[in-house]
């Protein structure tokens, strides 16, 4: 990896320049089995990426450990200037300003459309006995609607979000996160089992989301990743492999190599980065 | 879209005449009924079922707590009966010591003391000689024991049916406990004989009307209370964690607070169902409060319908009308009875009894309830 980076402390000043996350030498290791091993990865602010690579690679765990779900035997995670994740819980992380969509849609299935934007809604304090006693204010009210709009949902806002399709779902949560204003928004294969049509609209959804938030993109779905990507990342067993414009990269040898078949050493390609 | 799946905005509105009316009827008919004609009319409504229907209105207020935890957040607790206990065994101790030298052996000791050979009243009974430190404790210990219990658990995010199973295990061990004579909480035979609650005579039937008269005005506030609760942005935190918890930890909230909020409420209210209780009842024995009182609960709340305030009362009062009636009629029958219709609730009806009604009126059950114990809906739902 030190071909990547040379120096900490170029690093360390590119970070305070322009990344929202920033994690140096990662390693997650679930009883033995290095789901991320050695990871830098660093995404500036008002960047699209989109991060691919075959199944076990850790992208999931990248976000895990982005999120606070996991947490790493080593390593640093950095969002913005200099705030350390490690210490913190997941709802710590959220209110922070880090959203994270899950790959099957998770959404509250007996709340409403509206009800379920509105626990998303970035406020204040989220504790118990300030929600207890909470009113909706006419500025929350305007987002909702707002959000409502963007995720093509506005007329099912009553409708019981568990009676929704499945990418009404997605949308959904998509809205949902949005509502917790992220800075950095976490996305874990939001296409997964949608139809060609859904799919492009949540494409043009998140390239529309991109000017105004640091969007990470989990993708299997080339197809979809040419639409949205600009810059990709390539994991393999825990680390970068590659990374680049998305043509770049659909051309490298090594990658395809990982798509198609493993006749090389598995080492090889460590050393090769 | 089905016209039966948008969801009802104005349905509260319609639950506030329901409300009156049955605390009128409760509150003002019945006592009236007791009072008021005489013992060969028709209407009139015998001490003896006005004192029942006391104990079946303090069994629902505990219902109503269940019901927020279990039927709203999801989290099935076993171990309710304990919470009901300490309410009972606050109360009831201050009870065997209002007794004072009327007892059987004349000690200003509870009778049990003396049979156990205690010379000096324990340390932990002295509060108890107030009637409101007692009141206080009915409903302070059952809350702080739970937040205590409850911050461990959820703190180390023990859910579904691990919590379950630990519940239970505290029904157990609180059974365990309170049996033992070295607890110095009557042992086996737990406590009875009370004679004044007060200053009042608790054989007068003045003094149970008033105790039932009490018992209504506890539920009601404690409806309030639980209806507040679930119509606020906590109550619908609380459906999302039963939905989707993970959604509502990444959504800013912390669940294990949220919980832990939820279970010490209904603590709380069991707290406040066991004090009226006992003095209505009597008598409280350790056998009231371990694993199998403590699943009965569950299966009140599961016949009235979880996830509706109004199924956990009308659980609480179904079940325990049909066990008085059954028990006097049918004794050996009334297990066979109960495990019925607990398998019934769960294979037909699995919305209880105000789910089956809201189906048959055509209505579907907006905060619809699946089959799972601690997992409902994501599977059933109609896609």
């Amino acid at each position: 990896m030190n071909g990547v980076i040379q120096d900490d402390e170029q690093v360390r000043a590119t970070a305070e320049r322009g990344s929202i996350i920033y994690l140096e030498g990662v390693t997650v290791d679930f009883d033995g089995f290095k789901a991320l091993r050695d990871l830098n990865f660093i995404v500036n602010y008002h960047e699209l990426r989109v991060v691919i690579g075959p199944n076990g690679a850790g992208k999931t765990t990248l976000l895990d450990v982005i999120s606070g779900k996991a947490k790493p035997q080593s390593g640093r995670v950095i969002f913005g200037r200099d705030q350390d994740l490690l210490p913190l819980r997941e709802n710590q992380i959220a209110a922070l300003g880090i959203g994270r969509k899950f790959q099957t849609p998770s959404v509250y299935s007996n709340l409403s459309v509206w009800e379920n934007l509105e626990l998303s809604v970035k406020r204040a304090s989220k504790g118990v006995f300030a929600t207890l006693w909470a009113k909706a204010t006419r500025e929350e009210t305007e987002r909702i609607e707002s959000g409502l709009v963007t995720i093509g949902l506005k007329d099912k806002r009553g409708v019981r979000a568990g009676a929704l399709s499945h990418g009404e779902k997605q949308w959904l949560e998509i809205g949902m996160v949005l509502l917790q204003d992220p800075a950095l928004l976490l996305v874990d294969e939001p296409v997964a089992g949608m139809t060609d049509q859904e799919t492009e609209q949540t494409g043009q959804l998140l390239l529309s989301l991109a000017d105004k938030h640091s969007i990470i993109v989990i993708e299997h779905d080339m197809e979809f990743v040419r639409q949205i990507a600009r810059t990709v990342t390539v994991l393999h067993e825990g680390t970068v492999l590659c990374e680049g414009p998305v043509e770049q990269i659909q051309s490298d040898p090594r990658v395809m190599e990982i798509y198609l078949g493993r006749k090389k050493e598995k080492k090889e390609d460590a050393a090769a980065r | 879209m089905a016209e039966s799946e948008i969801m009802e905005q104005g349905r509260e509105s319609k639950e506030g005449l329901p409300f009156w009316l049955v605390g009128f009827f409760l509150l003002i008919v019945l006592p009236l009924l007791n009072v008021l004609p005489g013992a060969e009319s028709p209407l009139h409504v015998s001490d003896f079922t006005l004192n029942l229907f006391g104990k079946f209105l303090a069994f629902a207020i505990l219902a109503l707590g269940l019901d927020l935890i279990w039927g709203y957040t999801g989290i099935l607790s076993l171990g309710h009966g304990v919470f009901f206990g300490l309410g009972a065994y606050a109360i009831g101790m201050h009870m065997m010591l209002s007794i004072g030298t009327e007892s059987v052996y004349g000690s200003a000791l509870p009778d049990f003391m003396v049979w156990n050979q205690v010379k000096d009243l324990p340390l932990f009974w002295k509060p108890f000689h107030s009637a409101w430190l007692a009141v206080a404790a009915a409903i302070l210990v059952p809350t702080a024991f739970a937040a205590i219990f409850g911050f461990l658990a959820f703190r180390s995010r023990i859910k579904g049916v691990y919590f379950s199973i630990i519940t239970q295990a505290l029904a157990l061990s609180a059974w365990l406990v309170f049996n033992r004579n070295e607890t110095n909480l009557g042992g086996t035979n737990g406590l009875t004989d009370f004679k004044t609650l007060f200053g009042l005579r608790l054989s007068e039937p003045g003094t149970q009307r008033a105790l039932y008269v009490a018992t209504v005005f506890c539920l009601g506030a404690a409806y309030l209370l639980c209806r507040w609760i679930i119509k606020s942005r906590t109550g619908k935190v609380l459906v999302a964690i039963r939905d989707s918890e993970q959604r509502v930890l990444f959504s800013g909230y912390s669940p294990a607070n949220y919980k832990l909020f939820v279970f010490v409420v209904s603590a709380a209210l069991a707290g406040l169902a066991g004090a009226l209780y006992v003095p209505q009842v009597g008598i409280i024995t350790p056998a009231q409060i371990g694993v199998l009182p403590s699943i009965e609960m569950v299966i009140w709340v599961a016949v009235g319908g979880r996830g509706t305030l109004a199924g956990a009362v009308l659980g609480a009062v179904g079940v325990n009308l049909g066990r008085s009636i059954l028990t006097n009629h049918f004794p050996e029958l009334w297990p066979f009875f109960l495990g019925g219709l607990f398998i019934a609730v769960v294979l037909f009806f699995p919305d209880g009894c105000v789910g089956l009604l809201r189906k048959l009126g055509g209505g579907w059950p907006s905060r619809k309830a699946g089959n799972g114990l601690d997992k409902p809906l994501a599977a059933s739902d109609p896609r």
